[in-house]
């Protein structure tokens, strides 16, 4: 579906015809990011990080794909291998060094791009699908970087993916079966590493799908905007190529220009100095923890030190998973007529209060598992839930919303009946 | 309906959240804090005035500072301390010639195997050999070190926070605890219990502060460098923190260096993309209309 106006697609020579006519797939890519698209006129940068992130996944198949051809997965030499890659293959170290800065970037910009959603309420009707789909790339994206991290074998490696499978021992009765299923042993070995590089290489491409469907999806209604007030006529959007295209791509220069100042000059500045010491289980690792991005959910299963009714444990696993699931019923939990945070003042202030809030349990995530960090955490993670559970709800019920401008066109130019648009672009009459 | 059962869920979690926390808080005002040698008297690694050449967005390798660390891991570390993902061919990176690095490899035992018996022997090395690890399993190590087995040096200066720091500052580290003071405090005055277990010592650098490897750069000229560098402890510290740095990322300055033509092309391509932008968008920006 799409609007009335969206321009048609032309094949403009005798072999584009063809092609055409037998399998229309210039019209299709015309039709999803080209000319055929319209898009509100009125995105701002905070809509760049879903091409942003469609780059990363695009950019971690292709150097993952090259240093799979160099990597073995045998806990016996796996460690070894991701050396030879750093100094015996041609431009190993470039390859790994953008894969693993590849990940960390990866989380980086789909933050940005869950938080727009959560800031302009774009999980609303008629959008609840898009924001379904996006949750469930998260969480593949999770399981994706969580069994990457493993593959290179050191210590961090060994110790989180033993701490990772560990959860599921948490389960009752069947706990300790599950976790033994899922390493192939009773600890992470030779076995588990395997079905791991297995898993890493296969879920990216189940990502992609999950990605084509999640754009599927948007082209349906289209998309949102951070007026919130839906595209009621032509004047209100611009075609998605060239507009778009050249307002993303400046924003992906930008983008790879901070990429490459890590990849070129602050490479491990995101990793982990044990990750450089071989897998030892005989040695622990004095404060594991893991990766970046994964720290406030881990700040919030590491809050659970009581064991009430249930064990403590079992509380904080509940809660992980719990605190990235209660996503998915955010359409429903927020009642609010209007979308954007713009035009709700208390949806607002509590939005920052979460972000603030996100950002504590970041920083405890990291810290070491010691007073005052576990305390901090309690506080912050009680807040999490109820923010999401609890205020939102109550929010989006009795507050009184701002009024709303009548159509993006009037957002943009002040009036709608007197909008101008430049000589190329004709409003509809 | 999902609503109130959303509602319930949260206040449980946030309740069992907050009930954990008050548990901790009435622990943590009851309980004395963690009072320990470690936390209070370790120090945190520092490099040697006028730190490395190879530092910073522009650095460079010091050949001569690599080849000194390269004897002085030659003579002293190797000892006890393995090489293992380094290769004698790859000491043609620090200058000597394909002639040099031949004879320099022969001068390594490696093992290998008697081709007129198929017995298990020692050989001289060849290029293509890595660095001959001095024991010959991890049994053997321990043994000869106190149950504390040597580590590999390969990757030493990536798998510690301010790695090359930490080693320049952990060779030239070991003190006397009975007169070691941080802060004006007096380690033995704060700690009047703390003795260092024999067999180890005393290096507040070291995470736990007793550390099993005996200090190995103890004396001026311990190491005779070819270039007339007077080999004092922090000079050969310094060297050898250098040659480690190499061994781990011998692709560092490679590295450097490739980031600016990438930098600079993207900085340019991207002012390109904003005026290609300001281009495109000139014709919907709103115009007044008077």
């Amino acid at each position: 579906m799409s609007f009335p106006w969206a321009k048609e697609y032309t094949p403009a020579s005798g072999f584009t015809k063809w092609v055409d006519e037998k399998l229309p797939l210039p019209r299709f890519v015309y039709n999803a990011v080209g000319a055929g698209y319209p898009v509100p006129r009125n995105l701002n940068y905070m809509w760049n990080f879903g091409v942003l992130a469609g780059f990363c996944l695009m950019l971690q198949i292709v150097t993952g794909v090259v240093l799979a051809m160099h990597y073995a997965a045998n806990a016996q030499v796996a460690f070894g291998t991701v050396e030879h890659i750093m100094r015996d293959v041609n431009w190993g170290w470039m390859l790994r060094y953008m894969h693993a800065n590849g990940a960390s970037f990866f989380f980086l910009v789909l933050y940005l791009h869950i938080f727009r959603g959560l800031f302009y309420s774009s999980y609303k009707a008629p959008r609840e699908m898009i924001w379904l789909l996006g949750v469930v790339i998260f969480l593949l994206s999770m399981a994706t970087a969580f069994m990457g991290y493993v593959l290179p074998w050191g210590q961090m490696s060994f110790w989180g993916a033993k701490v990772i499978t560990g959860l599921f021992s948490a389960i009752p009765l069947v706990g300790e079966p599950i976790q033994v299923w899922l390493l192939g042993g009773f600890a992470p070995d030779n076995a588990a590493l395997n079905r791991f590089f297995s898993l890493h290489f296969l879920l990216p491409f189940v990502i992609l799908g999950t990605v084509i469907l999640h754009i599927w999806a948007l082209h349906i209604p289209g998309s949102s905007n951070p007026t919130g007030v839906e595209v009621k006529s032509q004047s209100d959007t611009v075609p998605f190529h060239p507009y778009y295209t050249a307002k993303d791509g400046f924003g992906l220069g930008v983008f790879l220009i901070i990429y490459c100042l890590f990849v070129f000059y602050l490479p491990n500045m995101l990793g982990h100095p044990d990750n450089y010491i071989e897998a030892n289980p005989l040695s622990t690792p004095a404060h594991i923890v893991p990766e970046w991005y994964f720290y406030p959910f881990y700040a919030i299963l590491r809050a659970f030190t009581f064991d009430f009714i249930l064990p403590a444990k079992l509380w904080g696993v509940l809660a992980m998973f719990s605190s990235i699931l209660l996503w998915f019923l955010l359409p429903w939990l927020d009642r609010s007529p209007v979308r954007s945070g713009h035009y709700r003042p208390l949806f607002r202030a509590f939005f920052f209060v979460l972000l603030a809030d996100m950002a504590v349990l970041f920083y405890c995530g990291g810290a070491p598992a010691e007073e005052p960090y576990v305390m901090i955490s309690q506080i912050a993670t009680a807040y999490y839930f109820l923010h999401f559970l609890v205020i939102l709800p109550i929010v989006s019920s009795i507050e009184k919303p701002k009024p709303l401008p009548f159509s993006i066109t009037e957002a943009v130019l002040k009036s709608d009946d007197k909008a101008v648009l430049g000589e190329n672009a004709s409003p509809a009459t | 309906m999902i609503r109130i059962l959303a509602a319930l869920a949260g206040l449980v979690f946030a309740g069992v959240a907050l009930l954990a926390f008050v548990m901790g808080a009435y622990n943590f005002a009851t309980e004395d804090a963690v009072h320990s040698p470690e936390h209070e008297f370790h120090l945190e690694a520092h490099g040697p005035e006028g730190g490395f050449q190879f530092e910073g967005p522009l650095g460079t390798w010091d050949i001569a500072q690599l080849q000194r660390g390269y004897k002085v891991y030659k003579e002293v570390c190797s000892a006890c301390h393995s090489l293992r993902y380094v290769a004698f061919r790859d000491l043609a990176e620090l200058g000597y010639s394909e002639a040099q690095v031949k004879a320099e490899a022969a001068t390594w035992m490696v093992p290998g195997i008697d081709p007129n018996t198929g017995e298990a022997i020692m050989v001289p090395g060849i290029p293509t050999d890595y660095f001959p690890s001095p024991y010959p399993n991890k049994v053997a190590a321990a043994a000869a070190n106190n149950n504390a087995i040597p580590p590999d040096l390969s990757l030493m200066t990536k798998a510690r926070h301010h790695g090359t720091d930490y080693v320049y500052s952990l060779l030239t580290g070991y003190t006397d605890p009975a007169t070691f003071e941080k802060d004006g405090k007096r380690l033995l005055e704060e700690f009047p219990d703390f003795s260092t277990p024999p067999g180890l010592h005393f290096n507040p650098y070291f995470a736990n502060l007793n550390l099993a490897m005996t200090p190995p750069l103890g004396v001026e000229g311990q190491v005779t460098f070819d270039d007339g560098t007077t080999a004092t402890v922090p000079q050969m510290s310094k060297d050898v923190a250098a040659f480690l740095t190499w061994t781990a990322e011998p692709k560092l300055i490679e590295r450097k260096q490739t980031g600016w033509p990438v930098i600079l092309f993207l900085l340019f391509a991207t002012v390109l993309a904003y005026f290609a932008k300001r281009q495109i968008w000139a014709d919907v920006k709103p115009k007044k209309k008077d």
